[in-house]
């Protein structure tokens, strides 16, 4: 807001201009150095292999999107009320958060073969650890928004006869909405790390899987297509997330348009 | 005098814990119907802990608090509540904070919906007596500090308590803002004639509104001394550069002086290691 159109534009594509600036540097040194493609595709042969594969590499990328948005909203629809439940009640923190860091902690790649033994090899290990990956930052995040309630303001909703879930409802929530949706853009990025996790280790579908079958194959360009197209979906939906927190909780950056978003 | 309409007697507070702190002890007041009381006293003197005790936020551990002939039990919603922290929702409107009260107290909860009208008008004339036209629709984010605190006056009246307790609510203001809230605090008194209860620790302040100035004892907090305040209404602030202001308020600066060095300072600041 209040700046100049052109310097904004020129912010947009800024990036852009990162990221071109970056895959050209990285194809001169490729090929002026002349590394093998087994050890550094170029992105130009990146590219061809993207163009030679593609439909196996969409047909991948759907599959792991697919799994990667169920567990995500798993994770948002159980983070959202665990949060809420530890943060609205200090005797369900002390007896949940260590449990739930001690969780946070155990590497999610060390529990897809329990997962494997529990529902086999396919959707559903990806799923699961795509949401274990992704809830805690939201429960964090949603349980401080709820609990930092200001005392004054309890107290001027208490003196008027304002239960406790009235006060969640009209002041908690609302308050721990930029909370919440500043860590779906964490955990939507971390959502994408563990369906892949698991597509790599126990899978049968999925770019995890096709990168693992590419690398057995010594096909490395198409491993590196693999993870192009992972970075791109994941910018994809932190750039959606950051829109529609944006959207809803625009009081939050006090009407400055200014913050991490994407300039929505 | 009217009957006492907020009768605090022998109240003792401590708080919480094996070594709480005695916030108040053999307290006692009584206020009018309609009467404007401040309480003045020296800084920790549990000038908030009474304010809290009489809308039935905490329970005293010792004595009774009775508001309309009733013994306080629990929160008490013919009660309107402003602090220093003039603490407005940021992601609500101007008038949508001060509906707010309206969402959550009875019986306006069940009709808010119905008559969301008539409470808007309401609202709006409440915004306008304090010179808050025209900003219904704004963020409180995009007032000023007085501004907020006129909006948090207005969040405290608009479901009409008969008691409004108001705690330092104009502490954080600048003097010149300061000076002309109060005269706004005035006329929303003469005009809706509430029973307030203010707490300060601007003696001028308290001059200027109160019917009575009550003075509280350092920690644990009783009251050591009263003065009825014999100027007319309204009052303006020319008023309080006359030598009758100014004795009165040096009166009180005195009480509230002699206050800090009770017996019961002395004892505090014994014991003070210990708590430590």
């Amino acid at each position: 807001m209040g700046r100049p159109m052109r310097r904004s534009h020129a912010e947009a594509a800024l990036p852009w201009i990162v990221a071109l600036a970056l895959a050209l540097l990285w194809e001169g040194v490729v090929r002026g150095l002349q590394i093998p493609e087994f050890l550094l595709p170029a992105p130009s042969a990146i590219g061809a292999s993207m163009a030679k594969w593609w439909w196996p590499l969409l047909d991948s990328s759907a599959r792991t999107l697919l799994n990667t948005a169920l567990g995500f909203a798993l994770a948002v629809a159980f983070g959202l009320a665990l949060g809420v439940a530890i943060g609205a009640s200090p005797l369900l923190y002390r007896a949940l958060y260590p449990l739930l860091i001690g969780f946070n902690s155990v590497p999610k790649v060390a529990v897809v073969p329990v997962l494997v033994i529990w529902f086999g090899s396919g959707i559903v290990p990806a799923v699961i650890t795509a949401f274990l990956i992704s809830f805690f930052p939201i429960v964090v995040n949603v349980a401080t928004g709820i609990a930092t309630v200001e005392p004054e303001l309890r107290d001027v909703l208490r003196a008027l006869g304002a239960g406790r879930l009235d006060i969640i409802r009209k002041v908690g929530l609302p308050r721990a909405m930029p909370y919440f949706f500043a860590s779906l853009k964490v955990a939507i990025t971390v959502a994408f790390v563990g369906s892949i996790i698991a597509e790599t280790v126990a899978g049968n579908q999925g770019v995890g899987h096709l990168m693992l079958v590419a690398s057995s194959r010594f096909d490395v360009p198409l491993v590196f297509a693999g993870l192009v197209v992972t970075g791109a979906m994941g910018v994809a939906m932190y750039a959606l997330a950051a829109m529609l927190e944006a959207r809803t909780t625009g009081w939050a950056t006090r009407g400055q348009r200014d913050g991490l978003g994407f300039g929505a | 005098m009217s009957r006492a309409f907020v009768q605090v007697d022998g109240v003792a507070l401590r708080h919480p814990g094996a070594d709480g702190t005695l916030a108040l002890e053999n307290c006692t007041l009584s206020v009018a119907e309609g009467e404007f009381v401040a309480v003045v006293g020296p800084s920790g003197c549990g000038k908030s802990t009474l304010m809290r005790l009489v809308t039935g936020l905490w329970r005293p551990t010792a004595g009774g608090v009775v508001v309309a002939g009733q013994e306080v039990t629990g929160p008490l919603s013919i009660a309107g509540m402003a602090f220093q922290n003039p603490s407005l929702l940021p992601w609500r409107t101007v008038l949508d904070n001060v509906l707010l009260p309206l969402e959550v107290v009875r019986p306006h909860r069940g009709r808010f919906r119905r008559e969301r009208a008539a409470y808007e008008a309401e609202a709006r004339a409440l915004l306008a007596s304090v010179g808050l036209a025209g900003f219904e629709a704004r963020f409180p984010w995009e007032l000023s500090g007085g501004m907020q605190q006129r909006a948090s006056l207005c969040r405290a009246l608009i479901h009409r308590p008969g008691l409004l307790l108001l705690d330092e609510p104009f502490g954080a203001l600048d003097v010149f803002t300061r000076e002309e809230l109060w005269l706004v605090l005035q006329e929303v008194w003469r005009t809706r004639r509430p029973t307030v209860l203010l707490v300060t620790h601007d003696l001028r302040e308290a001059v200027l509104l109160a019917d009575r100035v009550l003075v509280m004892s350092a920690r644990p907090g009783r009251i050591v001394a009263e003065r009825a305040v014999p100027f007319g209404r309204p009052r303006a602030l020319e008023g309080t550069y006359t030598p009758e202001f100014g004795a009165l308020v040096g009166e009180l600066r005195a009480l509230v002086g002699a206050a800090r060095e009770s017996p019961a300072s002395a004892k505090e600041m014994r014991g003070a290691p210990d708590a430590a």
